[in-house]
């Protein structure tokens, strides 16, 4: 079974906090999108996030790499406290944290070679050739080794979706952000990207914070489960848990 | 500074919002103002982050490079053909008035004067204005909706330098080259002008044209060129990159970069001569 694989990677490592976010509260205007958030993670965990439409989810972690400045509370990552970073601190952290865009975010001007590329300009201890070669095995990976001189516009809305992963994993993050990796892609493919996204929590003992409406990518990925609703935490536990709650709202979701 | 940046952005966006609380009929009066004021807080800003990040290392050289191309080498066409059309026409209006008074032989040295002082100058500021302003202000606009700032942001490079500072320096540093080449093809078709009705030699034409050229009227009028280049720039960045209002907001981006860039290219200009001429006369 597919997340029993999940929860063993993880029984097999020791439980350091690598993400806290504590009291997290964010208001745009008079919408009240984050009131009062407390997550933890631990080293090599997977959270998959629940949540309707519009309750916050990529406001949250859009917080945790400083795009998004919350109102109040404190959240650790990697043992640094986002929030009081100086701006080439805070660079550094987040290249060790991946974020993948609900959208894509690639980069229209540039070719798919140079949008993987560019998370690596600033590399300067791996030569020329290395780098290629990394990107090489990065749309390997995601398998589209034969769009690498194509420009972003060319390639289909899934494909788009996994360069964009692509374009995350490419330095090898310790924390990942996924916003909706699977969402707008075919049964096979999801699949295929959850067990993607599972393989590298394998490989490189990655921290994870994934966002998902896809049940079976969020059964495959999860380690443990957190449902958002009206900016707080409605509910916590792992697949199963949730699955058989209480709560006919949370079961909802996964119907 | 970064701090007092940040301090001072957030007293107007809260100057914002207690303005926007303002009752209705008020609010409608505040508006225009309280759009304005804020908007030339914040492009001072702006420009006030501009030249603390260009002076800053690390230098993205490559993208400059690249951008200078774009920026200039595209537009050399454009340009050059509108000044080849500027200078013949102006020669073939300018002829009648002066054979009035005999004065024809001074045609080359009048047009190149007005060319290179002002004409040159402005019309290819209008132009880039045109051209490269709605360009970068609908570029920018769209990097911005489709989270590629952003993406930026988080691989850990400052997409104000890469993108903004590049974009800036870039159109900066090519519209003074663009002027020039627009006042030697105005020149060329200002020598075709002179020729539909007469037979001027190549030779004696260039002489007439560059007798009553000096220095005085080259120089300034290229400095000026620099700071058009500067305006252009910063106005279609700061327009695109604090656009975010969705796909919408795109082509407002690029609307209003031409309008005011256009608008702060007569500006400049004025206060270009008023300087000039404090100097020379
Ligand atoms: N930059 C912003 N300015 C103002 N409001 C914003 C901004 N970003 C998000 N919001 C608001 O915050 C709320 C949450 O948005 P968010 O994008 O986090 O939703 P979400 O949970 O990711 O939804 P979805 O599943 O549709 O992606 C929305 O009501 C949105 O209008
Ligand atoms: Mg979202």
């Amino acid at each position: 079974m597919m997340e029993q694989t999940a929860k063993n990677i993880l029984d097999s490592k020791q439980n350091d906090v690598i993400v806290e976010i504590s009291h997290l509260k964010k208001t745009f205007g008079s919408n009240e999108v984050l009131k009062d958030i407390n997550i933890k993670i631990n080293k090599g965990e997977n959270l998959v996030v629940l949540g309707k439409s519009g309750s916050g989810k990529s406001v949250l972690i859009k917080c945790l790499v400083g795009l998004i400045n919350p109102d109040e509370g404190k959240m650790i990552a990697l043992e640094k406290n986002i929030s009081e970073l100086k701006i080439d601190e805070l660079n550094s952290i987040r290249k060790k944290i991946g974020f993948l865009f609900q959208s894509g975010a690639l980069y229209d001007s540039m070719t798919v070679r140079e949008n993987l590329l560019f998370p690596l300009r600033d590399l300067k201890e791996i030569s020329k050739e290395e780098k290629i070669k990394l990107v090489e095995e990065a749309l390997k990976n995601v398998g589209l080794e034969d769009t690498i001189d194509k420009m972003p516009s060319e390639l289909s809305g899934g494909m788009r979706k996994r360069l964009g992963l692509a374009r995350t994993l490419i330095l090898k993050p310790e924390i990942m952000l996924y916003d909706e990796p699977t969402t707008g892609l075919d049964p096979i493919t999801s699949k295929e990207i959850s067990e993607l996204i599972l393989e590298v929590q394998k490989k490189y003992n990655t921290s994870s914070i994934i966002i998902t409406h896809d049940m079976a990518c969020a059964k495959i990925t999860a380690n443990r489960m957190i449902v958002l609703k009206e900016g707080v935490i409605d509910a916590e536990g792992t697949f199963d848990e949730l699955e058989k709650s209480e709560d006919k709202w949370i079961r909802s979701f996964f119907e | 500074m970064n701090s007092t940046v940040t301090q001072l952005s957030a007293k107007i966006n809260k100057a914002k919002d207690a303005l926007g609380k303002l009752p209705s009929k008020m609010e409608n009066q505040y508006n225009v103002f309280q759009i304005f004021f804020v908007n030339v807080a914040n492009f001072s800003i702006f420009t006030g982050r501009f030249f603390k990040e260009m002076i800053k290392p690390p230098y993205e050289f490559n993208e400059l490079m690249k951008q200078s191309y774009l920026i200039g080498y595209k537009s050399l066409s454009l340009v050059g053909i509108t000044g080849f059309i500027m200078g013949l026409v102006l020669t073939i209006q300018s002829r009648p008035t002066l054979a009035e008074f005999g004065a024809e032989s001074w045609l080359p040295a009048m047009i190149s004067v007005s060319i290179v002082r002002e004409i040159g100058p402005v019309i290819t500021a209008l132009i880039c204005a045109g051209k490269v302003g709605s360009g970068i202000g609908a570029e920018l606009a769209s990097m911005k909706v489709t989270e590629q700032i952003d993406a930026m942001e988080v691989s850990g490079t400052n997409p104000f330098k890469y993108v903004i500072v590049t974009r800036v320096l870039s159109t900066t540093l090519m519209l003074p080259v663009l002027t020039v080449f627009n006042d030697v093809i105005s020149m060329f078709g200002s020598f075709a002008g002179v020729n539909i009705k007469g037979d001027v030699s190549f030779h004696l034409y260039f002489a007439q044209a560059f007798a009553q050229l000096s220095f005085t009227d080259v120089i300034p009028s290229i400095i000026k060129t620099i700071f058009f280049g500067l305006a252009i720039g910063l106005i279609a960045c700061y327009k695109g990159y604090n656009s975010n209002k969705g796909t919408e907001g795109v082509g407002e981006a690029a609307n209003s970069s031409v309008v005011l860039a256009s608008l702060m290219v007569f500006i400049v200009d004025i206060v270009a001569v008023q300087i000039t001429s404090l100097f020379i006369n």
